[in-house]
């Protein structure tokens, strides 16, 4: 009797210790780890040089507003369509990379949605392989145009 | 008896079938790019399909990436769905 009921002592001890790991843990994720994300974007191409810049900086300030942290950006030109998207063949390609918490994807791609100027765009994981290849990228771009 | 009697001029080539190898393994590349619409053409065919591992040669764990690079680069029109004399 008296041992049975020591080791549920024991069991209820365990399963409160492991409980508040747990919820520790988790803490530490939502607060140390990031995620990296890259979403690249085309813009349509009736927009000037100006209307283009300043569709990138809106969405630029809004990924700052909330928090997110932009490591790279790019912007690839003007460049043709591989087929039409309403009634468009050309486009202009944005590339955004940044850091931020999973939960603000979801009202990220919201406003591009509702961005009438966009005509696609894709968000994606970066894992670090990616990483690692985007980075090994733009240090050969730097190194070229030094 | 009437095999022997068939001679030919020149030695009959018999065809060596080339070793296939994974392109990703052999070279170490561990990303494959969806925004390279050069090397993604590898690995289709003129219409724009995705090319069997039989023929690629490529591993089963790379040939899933390929296939997820070449979904995404189509969505952002940088490969075409449904294509016609692409290379």
């Amino acid at each position: 009797m008296v041992l049975t009921k020591k080791s549920m002592e024991y069991g209820f001890v365990n399963v409160r210790v492991s409980v508040f790991l747990q919820a520790n843990f988790y803490l530490i994720k939502t607060i140390v780890m990031s995620t990296r994300y890259e979403t690249v974007f085309i813009l349509t191409p009736v927009l000037s040089d100006d209307q283009v810049k300043e569709a990138v900086t809106n969405v630029k300030d809004f990924l700052k507003k909330n928090g997110a942290t932009v490591k790279h950006q790019s912007s690839w030109g003007l460049k043709k369509l591989a087929y039409p998207i309403q009634n468009k063949s050309t486009g202009f390609y944005q590339l955004f990379e940044f850091e931020a918490d999973g939960d603000f994807i979801s009202k990220f791609e919201l406003e591009l949605k509702r961005d009438e100027r966009m005509l696609r765009f894709l968000t994606v994981k970066m894992n670090k392989n990616h990483i690692e290849f985007a980075e090994k990228q733009r240090n050969k771009a730097a190194e070229a145009s030094n | 008896m009437a095999e022997s009697e068939i001679r030919y001029l020149q030695p009959i080539n018999i065809e060596v079938k080339k070793e296939k190898y994974c392109r990703f393994k052999k070279a170490g590349i561990k990303y494959v790019d969806y925004k390279d619409y050069k090397f993604l053409l590898k690995f289709v065919n003129e219409q724009g399909k995705i090319l069997p591992r039989r023929v690629t040669g490529t591993s089963t764990k790379f040939q899933k990436k390929v296939a997820t690079s070449v979904k995404r680069a189509r969505h952002l029109a940088i490969l075409p769905y449904v294509g016609d004399m692409l290379k």
